[in-house]
């Protein structure tokens, strides 16, 4: 029989910490005390390991109006509104439960939205799967897919836009990360803070019951044979509505002083952090909290992940006004405490105290700072050329391939089962480079999109993390919106793993740089490790939820083909290649080589080119040249505007490098034929490189070398089948 | 005229409220689903949404609510009633209107637009369409498999209640075209009297030039043009 670990050792403390815990309380904590602090320094509540590198993120701008720190981030789009965003990861809850997992990942971020007083509009999200070939896979899909609909749906806010990218990393760790969207007044903002000595602290919304207890030191290990999942919480979205609109009610009269969820580490954290941000103490009385179950102890009461509940701090004279619109909604509510003066971390049960300790204590986990070690691979894999490579011979089937791989494949039966028209606001749904929104109401609209190439970033993760930025910021681009701000998804392995922490470190060293030249700061954002199952890390997962703004939502554009007859140009330098390409992967079984260049004052040029000549009203179509290469670029155009295109390539190189080889800073354009000079005038007067590839129309996409051999020649329809079929036919 | 939008826990109320104040610049109060609030109303609209969540069977629980015993006294006077999505299995809970709802045949939620052909352009609701016109209005739903027997579907085929049906972008009626293994590719059905209509495309998110669509605005405007002509011809208002 295995020996019985210390109780500090059960709830993930490691002895220096359990010593620091000590020498704060100057005696030995209690059981309670004990998993307090065990929750609360976690990496997914406290960010020890990660705390450093994300002080290096540029977080300040001239529309930032809240940065990192609060429950999201609030960025300024006139007239007076923000933007309220963040991203969430519920990626162990969602491996073994995948429904409920990914639905309480809608809802959990949900929640950190309205609490900034915001009502959300929109819904994103992120997702990573193994090969679908696996019936285990499948079912993580469906479930994800399910619950992220199911929530979603009920919840009456449309999910706009998301990603999935398939890869053996994720075969049993898949990740699930959701963005919210909120709109508010910026007078109506609301901050999680438990200010001002003796105002009242109450709950509302659903009862407290055993459910996801230690759920976030759960989500701090990795995923074995052994892991004891807690029960995994349940969400009810129907009780989150009436949340929505009772809390909302609250703040929008000025009833609330803070506000926070229950998130992971339930009570626990949303008290402690709310009084370390107001540097004041707080008392609970877990007796006073209504309980879902009988028999529950302080410990169960302060460690429960219970969905649907919120924290709020009140002056005491609304009591009665709280109840009242509570009530009105159908909701539960209960004073079970008061802010203090004393900066005491106090819990009680009745009249006895069951945890006392100083608020600063369990909010001021101590810092980590992880081994790191570049790996063995990183220098071999970048090495790697493609000299050896057997030039294909039909590139018709490989573009066929490539359009049937899931990474490139039409995601409809994913984001068909989300209503993502629900509020009446959706301009560009799913699909294209980036949803639009207009704001009712208003001339404008905004623009969003969430992004991430892990490949990229198993590659070189210090130029895959700035490609991360560059990429959401061409997706907004390219439907005409200017990047405002961006919320970070990090997903990585087990950081203690030297080389694990290394590709943190490099992919947050990239993602800064770009965000700093790119003027894009980080105003929110969540770090998931310990992903790795059976001891293998999944591919290092930065991804960057981006919002945009379109001062005038008349002038938007999409990546579809219009009208026959419409010249296609390239904006951006073309030098395309091989390495770490879908076309690699699917067709070569390789993942190796150096990832595309990025130069960001390029990158920077090519957007602001683009973004120009849509609020010029000089083109009609745009869309990034991405995964799997300028052919697969034009015949996304070419498929979702059901009609063919005419191109010559202008350009020597390999077959496959011209048609299959990956780039950044590329974007596609179409233009009606008598915009053409201005599209080049303009383009060379932004110091943007642009070549003009052929016209649109036909039923084909018919591409040529520039000895007018015919690379490809294939019809649109065929294309069609293959790419909208290709996930669906798994299921 | 004077619209209400039945407000049950969990519809998206607000959406049918917009088109009312917003785009159509009509009267129109929201309606709690606890209370009694019809009288007085011109036209009541029962929106999509989950009510109550629709943990239970779509529409089951507030198939019961209190607004709904009221409403079916306010049909039985002729009162007009439209309901949209899950505003639509809300009646057929109540019986209001003929056959029922099953889970999708794919078992999926889908949303995305379809092609719709006009059976009925003789309602309050159809009038600014044309019979057998083809428009596209979007889908957002996971129960919409529509259900009669085949006497009843026979009946309804009789008395012209099968308003829109699921069709290709050519018009042809077929499996092809059903999104969710509706009977007959049934999207909408009226009451044998007409005045209750209900249909799971949502007309009300295309009403906007914006939003990419306006064909359903067209829905909206074949009522107030309806009320219009009552108007003008004397015939005393309901309620």
């Amino acid at each position: 029989m295995a020996e019985q670990k210390p109780v500090w050792m059960e709830m993930g403390l490691n002895a220096d910490e359990y010593k620091k815990v000590i020498e704060i309380l100057g005696r030995k904590p209690n059981y309670l005390e004990t998993a307090l602090f065990g929750v609360l320094w976690s990496e997914h509540c406290s960010y020890k390991n990660s705390r450093p590198l994300l002080k290096k993120f540029p977080t300040e701008g001239k529309y930032v109006l809240q940065g990192p720190g609060e429950n999201a981030g609030v960025v300024d789009i006139g007239d007076g509104q923000a933007l309220v965003f963040k991203v969430e990861s519920h990626n162990h809850p969602s491996a073994i439960e995948p429904y409920e997992g990914a639905a309480t990942g809608v809802g959990g971020v949900a929640r950190d939205i309205f609490t900034m007083g915001a009502r959300p509009i929109a819904s994103l999200n992120s997702l990573r799967f193994g090969t679908l070939d696996d019936p285990h896979v499948r079912h993580l899909l469906s479930g994800v897919v399910a619950g992220i609909a199911g929530y979603g749906n009920r919840l009456g806010t449309p999910t706009v836009g998301g990603e999935i990218f398939f890869h053996s990393s994720y075969q049993e760790n898949p990740l699930v990360n959701a963005m919210c969207v909120g709109l508010v007044d910026h007078d109506r903002i609301v901050r999680g803070q438990a200010a001002g000595p003796g105002n009242l602290v109450l709950t509302a919304g659903a009862k407290t019951g055993k459910d996801g207890i230690q759920g976030c030191t759960f989500a701090s290990e990795e995923l074995s044979e052994e892991t004891e999942a807690p029960d995994i919480q349940r969400g009810d979205p129907l009780l989150e509505n009436l949340l929505i609109e009772a809390c909302l009610e609250l703040m929008e009269n000025g009833y609330v002083v803070g506000i926070q969820d229950m998130g992971a580490a339930g009570f626990t954290s949303s008290s402690a952090e709310m009084a370390g941000r107001a540097g004041t103490g707080m008392e609970i009385d877990v007796s006073l909290v209504p309980q879902r179950e009988e028999g529950m102890t302080p410990y169960d009461v302060m460690l429960s992940e219970s969905q649907e509940r919120m924290l709020l701090v009140i002056e005491p004279q609304h009591e009665k006004t709280a109840k009242e619109v509570f009530d009105k909604y159908n909701v539960e509510m209960a004073v079970v405490g008061r802010v203090t003066a004393d900066g005491i971390y106090r819990v009680r049960e009745g009249e006895e105290i069951v945890a006392e300790i100083p608020v600063q204590a369990l909010t001021e986990s101590p810092v980590q700072h992880p081994e790191q070690r570049e790996p063995e691979y990183y220098q071999r894999l970048r090495a790697w050329t493609p000299d050896e490579l057997p030039v294909p011979e039909n590139c018709d089937d490989i573009l066929e391939r490539l359009l049937a791989s899931p990474n490139i494949a039409s995601k409809e039966w994913v984001y068909n089962q989300y209503d993502h028209m629900a509020m009446l606001n959706t301009v560009v749904s799913p699909g294209a480079d980036a949803a639009v929104l207009r704001i009712k109401g208003t001339g404008k609209g905004i623009a969003l999109t969430i992004d991430g190439n892990s490949r990229y970033c198993y590659l070189d993760p210090r130029r895959g993390g700035a490609i991360a930025v560059a990429e959401a910021a061409r997706n907004l681009s390219c439907v005409g919106a200017e990047p405002l701000a961006l919320t970070d998804g990090l997903n990585f392995g087990n950081p203690e793993k030297p080389e694990i922490f290394w590709q943190f470190h490099q992919v947050v060293e990239g993602m800064s740089e770009a965000c700093r030249k790119m003027e894009i700061p980080v105003i929110s954002g969540n770090v998931s490790l310990n992903n790795e199952s059976k001891g293998e890390p999944i591919n290092p997962t930065p991804v960057v939820g981006m919002a945009g703004i379109l001062p005038d939502i008349e002038k938007y554009i999409t990546s579809t083909f219009k009208v026959p007859g419409d010249e296609i140009i390239l904006l951006g330098k073309f030098s395309p290649q091989l390495g770490a390409s879908e076309y690699l992967a699917i067709v070569h079984g390789m993942e190796q080589g150096a990832v595309p260049d990025l130069n960001l004052d390029d990158e920077n040029k090519v957007q602001l080119c683009c973004r120009k000549l849509i609020r010029d009203g000089k083109i009609k179509t745009a869309h990034d040249c991405a995964e799997g290469g300028l052919a697969i670029a034009v015949a996304e155009c070419c498929i979702s505007g059901k009609m063919g295109a005419t191109l010559q390539l202008p350009f020597t190189g390999r077959e496959d490098t011209l048609l299959f080889g990956e780039v950044q800073s590329c974007i596609l354009v179409a233009c009606a034929p008598r915009e053409v000079d201005g599209v080049l005038q303009t383009a060379k007067e932004m110091g943007v490189v642009s070549t003009v590839l052929g016209r649109t129309g036909g039923l084909h996409i018919l591409i040529k070398d520039q000895n007018e051999g015919i690379l490809i020649n294939k019809h649109i329809e065929e294309m069609e089948k293959v790419w909208r079929g290709s996930i669906a036919d798994h299921f | 005229m004077k619209f209400g939008v039945v407000n049950y826990p969990g519809s998206n109320a607000a959406d049918c409220y917009y088109i009312f104040d917003r785009v159509l610049g009509h009267p129109v109060s929201m309606i709690m689903s606890e209370e009694r609030g019809l009288d007085g109303l011109d036209c009541v609209v029962l929106p999509g949404g989950f009510s109550y969540g629709d943990y239970l069977r779509a529409g089951a629980l507030a198939g019961i609510a209190p607004v709904t015993e009221q409403l079916a006294e306010y049909a039985e006077q002729g009162g007009l009633v439209l309901g949209i999505g899950n505003g639509f299995q809300v009646l057929l809970e109540a019986g209001l209107l003929p056959g029922a709802v099953r889970r999708n045949k794919n078992l999926l939620f889908r949303c995305h637009d379809v092609f719709l052909r006009v059976d009925n352009n003789a309602l309050p609701f159809t009038g600014n369409y044309s019979k057998g016109e083809i428009i596209s209005f979007p889908i957002a739903h996971g129960q919409g498999n529509y259900y009669i027997d085949e006497q009843g579907l026979a009946q309804l085929e009789q008395k012209s209640q099968i308003v829109f049906r699921y069709c290709t972008a050519e018009g042809q009626v077929i499996p092809a075209a059903n999104p969710n293994g509706s009977v007959g590719n049934i999207a909408g059905v009226c009451s044998e009297q007409g005045n209750v209509f209900g249909l799971m495309p949502h007309p009300e998110r295309c009403t906007e030039e914006i939003l990419g669509n306006t064909a359903g605005l067209r829905l909206f405007l074949s009522i107030l043009d309806w009320w219009g002509i009552r108007q003008q011809e004397g015939v005393v208002a309901h309620g």
